[in-house]
Formats: structure tokens, sequence, C-alpha cells
């Protein structure tokens, strides 16, 4: 149970980065964006092939992040500049860049052009290289000594990688936070409040969509080179759906969180992300489930997430209601010379 | 001039059963400072000119110049630094999922180049905060009240501010009064006025109400059919009445006006 939980969360706050990219399109921008289930996948290859080709992690990292910027502002340029509809311009760029990420994967296979498949079993990863700098340190056997005390059977074999995961992922957060309160990232908010004002304001909102697709899908390529790191391979199929578990951490966190301010849905993001694969790991645990019904379980988390929130909100207000009516009733006992004024103060109220 | 339009046409729904002149040989010239009401029917074209001068619309012939500038083709976005706006929808002037300081921040931004660089810091909130008192509704109190929240009315002394405090060459104000309750529109109708005032903002206001486009401004012209069929000076509008301005009407077009109850209305 712990150990499962512990991979859940380990592997959250790698795909929280991603949820991050698609809060700046699916909210901020307004834009659904199905770009994600290709420029996931374009991270994971641009990484994994530059790795194997004997690149430093980190370079092969930033790259993943460069491309998957390029990726978005092409699904940009074919909203803005060639009209095309928002959802359509995702689909196409999508369709497109499978057959892109099987040439980027191909160019390690010396007798193939397209590859859909690349193991990191044995290469240097991100992950790899921080392992034994923190290993160094001590501090695995320090805490799971502790949570051995307290009776934790199943110890994860290191606590580093998701030390520097939620490092990372608050950084990331940090830029997040901070771009959209700049001038630039208020007009790519207003972008997506209202157009119309935004450009009766002097800001060219083709660009500003462009910019902001491209810095998306920047963050979920920056989630697909990290997880291709993580799980030690690249495969062309790992975005299928990549959009919906995005889309489901922004629905999950910002219904249990509050989308109160810019800092605090982030971090409800962020949470988001989490609590789906705790989620996620839990349901697997069910006997009669497999990992095959792994995308039926979303969709039910995700039709949860939009329903249950309606439904308490409505419960909420009937007894928050009652309990008003309630009050007025005994206010009228109370002062029944009032009473005759009944109805009309129902009304001014 | 500051503004000159010349020559402008332009057609709706071209080579359809629909087709209608919106605009039909139009010349307009104002001078700095000029404070230009627009009256006319629904349909007479009023809200297409000043589409044409913001750059929403581009006209099928004809030139506009801002400031002895050619800017026929300049896009909506560019000529904006340059155009202050305000709508009929007091919905449509502010962005409401975001706070008053960033919509501040965001007009504050309209005549400058967007950097990568905070949108709101010290300096530039308490300048918004002296930019608010102006308008007495107490919004300096609610910088971090998000717009969506405010009222109509309230939005819309927003949106004027925005649009005027960072004192555009052209102010283009279309109908913005119409959709607020008498009082509300009494109040932004005298913010206009005192903000007009206090920069010699050269200004366009489309205007139903006639008493309104008789009490505010230095010229008035009215429209009909796509084009100007009236254009009263400084000295001529101080002596007029809504009468003498529909009487002048009937003898222009030969008509009565009086079927045009958006026209009437006091």
């Amino acid at each position: 149970m712990f150990a499962s939980i512990f991979g859940s969360v380990e592997q959250g706050i790698i795909y929280a980065i991603m949820a991050l990219g698609v809060y700046i399109s699916f909210r901020v921008l307004d834009f659904p964006d199905l770009t994600v289930d290709g420029s996931f996948v374009t991270g994971a290859g641009v990484a994994a092939t530059m790795i194997i080709f004997g690149y430093h992690p980190v370079a092969a990292t930033a790259v993943a992040i460069v491309i998957g910027f390029l990726a978005g502002c092409v699904t940009g340029l074919l909203h803005t500049k060639g009209k095309i509809n928002a959802l359509l311009a995702g689909i196409l760029m999508m369709i497109a860049l499978y057959s892109i990420n099987l040439r980027i994967m191909g160019l390690t296979s010396p007798n193939s052009i397209g590859r859909p498949n690349i193991p990191l079993l044995n290469a240097e990863t991100m992950f790899i290289q921080f392992q034994s700098f923190w290993g160094s340190l001590g501090i695995d056997t320090a805490i799971n000594n502790f949570f051995s005390l307290l009776g934790v059977q199943f110890l994860p074999s290191t606590w580093g990688t998701l030390f520097i995961m939620t490092i990372i992922v608050f950084i990331i957060k940090f830029i997040v936070d901070w771009f959209l309160r700049t001038e630039v990232g208020l007009a790519i908010r207003a972008t997506g409040d209202n157009k119309k004002m935004i450009r009766s304001l002097s800001a060219n909102t083709d660009t500003l969509v462009i910019v902001g697709l491209g810095f998306s899908n920047a963050l979920v390529a920056f989630s697909g080179a990290l997880i291709a790191q993580y799980s030690r391979f690249a495969d062309i199929g790992m975005g299928i759906g990549m959009i919906i578990i995005g889309l489901a951490s922004v629905i999950i966190g910002e219904a249990i969180f509050g989308t109160k301010t810019i800092v605090r849905t982030t971090i409800a993001v962020i949470a988001g992300a989490v609590i789906y694969r705790i989620v996620l790991g839990l349901a697997l645990r069910v006997e009669f489930l497999d990992t095959g019904d792994m995308k039926l379980i979303t969709a039910v988390i995700v039709i949860g997430a939009l329903i249950l929130p309606q439904y308490f909100e409505k419960k909420r207000e009937k007894t928050r209601k009652a309990k008003r009516h309630a009050e007025r009733l005994a206010e009228q006992r109370i002062s029944p010379l009032k009473g005759g004024n009944g109805v009309a103060e129902t009304q001014s109220d | 001039m500051l503004l000159k339009l010349n020559q402008i046409n332009k057609l709706f729904n071209e080579a359809t059963p629909d087709e209608k002149i919106a605009l039909d040989q139009i010349n307009l010239h104002l001078s700095p400072g000029d404070f230009v009401t627009v009256i006319g029917s629904n349909g007479a074209g009023k809200s297409t000119m000043l589409n044409m001068i913001s750059g929403a619309l581009s006209p099928d012939f004809g030139e506009i110049e801002i400031a002895e500038r050619n800017v026929t083709k300049l896009p909506e976005y560019k000529r904006s630094q340059m155009i202050g706006r305000v709508f009929q929808d007091p919905m449509a002037g502010t962005a409401p999922s975001m706070t008053i300081e960033e919509n501040l921040a965001m007009a504050y931004s309209r005549n400058k180049k967007r950097r990568f660089r905070k949108g709101v810091d010290r300096k530039r909130r308490e300048f918004f905060r002296t930019s608010l008192e102006t308008l007495h509704l107490n919004l300096e109190n609610r910088l971090n009240a998000k717009v969506g929240m405010l009222s109509g009315g309230e939005r819309q002394a927003l949106s004027l501010l925005m649009a005027t405090f960072t004192q555009p060459s052209i102010l283009l104000l279309d109908e913005h009064t119409a959709a607020l309750d008498p009082s509300r529109a009494e109040l932004i109708t005298n913010l206009t006025k005192l903000l007009v005032e206090k920069d010699q903002l050269t200004t366009l206001m489309i205007t139903h109400n006639m008493q309104q486009a008789l009490d505010l401004g230095n010229r008035l012209i009215m429209m009909d059919k796509g084009q100007i069929i009236l254009e009263i000076g400084f000295e001529e509008k101080q002596q007029l009445t809504i009468p003498a301005l529909m009487d002048e009407f009937q003898r222009i077009r030969g008509e009565k006006l009086t079927s045009d109850k958006a026209l009437l209305s006091v």
C-alpha cells in the first residue's frame, strides 16, 4: 500500500509539469489544445534519442523543451494565421507529430527510418546522475529507518527522485506564477478572457496565442522528457490520452483547492496531478481491474470531478437557504407585530 | 487635422440579396481637442464608422489618417496605441476573471511595448489608486477584486478610466451609457465630461440620447443611411434644441423622424 502510493506520488509530481502546461492552454488561454498528446511524446523521444547518442541528460531535456515550444507555436500559427478551428488545429498537429516522433526516435536505429520504442535501460538519465550524488548523503537510510520504526514494511529504494522532482516542480510553479503576472502574461490571460478588450488595448492576440501555446507545450515536452528518463523508455504510444490526464489534474485540483488567485491555482493543479495518480493507483489495486482499464478509470475520475462539485454546491445552497428560512421564521415568532410584513421583508432581502 | 476620413465607403454582404450600403462617401475631419457627438437612427452607420477608425473593420474604398499618418492598412492592435475605446456592453471593455489592478495594468501598457516585467509594481499600484480616486466609486480600496464582481456601472467607469488614462490621440465612445440605468448613465456621462476635459481628448461619441448629444461636446453630426446628413459647429450647437434638431432632419430627409423611437428618447 505505502509503496504503491509512494510510486503514485513520484509519478504524479512529474506529470504535474504537464498538467501546468494544460492549465495554461486550457484555462488561461481558453484553448482546448490537443497537441499535448503529441508533444508529450516529442519531449520523451527527443530526450531519449539524445541520451542514446551520448549527450548529457540535462542538455537532452533542454532540447526537448525547445522542440515542445516549437510544436506549440505551430499549433498557434495554424489557428491564428491559418484560421483553423482550435480543436482541429490541435488534432492536426497531434497526428503530424505522431509521424515526426517516429522519425525522431528512428534516428537511433541504423536499419530503419522510424522507431516506436527506445529503451534506456543502461543509459545515464538525470535521475541516475542525481542519485549518485544523493546516495552519498545517506538521507535514504535515515528516512527509511524512521519509517520502519513506524512499522511501514515496503520502503522505497530512494527518496532522491521525489526530492529533486519536488524542487523542480516548485521552480516551474514559480516561473509560471511570475510569467502570468508579467505584462506579457497579463495580456495572455486577457486573450483567454476577453479578446476584443485586449485587442483594443493594442495587444497582438495572434502572437500571444502562439507564445502561450508554445510555453504550454514546452512544459508538456519537459514532463515527457522526465517521464522517459524516470521510466527508462520512450514509446510512441505513451502520449495517448495525455490531454485528458492533464485536464483531470486541472479539474480535480481546482475542485478541491479553488482558483482564487494564480498562485493558489497552480498549486491546486500540482496537487490535482498527484491526487489523480493516487486515485488511479488505488483503483488499479482493485482485483477485477486491469492496467488496460486505466483510460476508463481516468474517464470516470474526470466525470466525477466535473459532476460532484455541482452536486455538493447545490446541497450546500439548499442547507444554507433552509437555515436562512428557519431563522426568519424564528424572528417573526419573537416579534409578532412585524409578522404582517413578512412578505415584504422577503422581497427586500 | 488629427483625424481625417476621406471618401470612406463600405458595403455589407456584398454581391448577395442582403447587400447593404453601410457607409457612403463619409468625409470627416477632427481637429485636436474636438468633442463630436454622433446621433442617428439604428443602421445609420454610426458604429460602422467608429469600427473603421479603430481598425476593427476596413473600408472598401477611402482613406483614414490619424495625425497626418495614413493608417488605412494598419492593423487594429497597432492602431489601438493611439485610440482609446469604450463599448456599449459593460462586459466588453474589461477582463472579468482578472483583478481591477491587473485590468488597469493592461491598459497602462497600451502605448508601450509589453515586456517580461511585472505588470503591477508598487509605483504603478500607487498611480492606479490615485487614478481610481477620481471616479469616487471606492474602487481604489478594491484593487484586488475581480472585475467580474463589479456592477455594470462600475465596470463602465473602469473601462472609461482605462481608455483615457494613457491619453490616447482619439477617444471612441460607442453608446457607452446605453446599457445602464438612468442614474448610472448620468454618473458615466459626468465622468466622461470630466476625463475628456482634463486631458483635452479628441473624442467621438455615439449616443441615442439627444439631450446628451446636445449637452456634451463642441460639435454634433447626424447620420442616416450611411451618410453624414448634418454637421453642426460650436456656436450653432449652443442654441440647438431637440425639436429644432428633429425639424432639421425632416427638412433634409423629407420624412418624419417621429417613427424612430430610439432617436426620440430623451
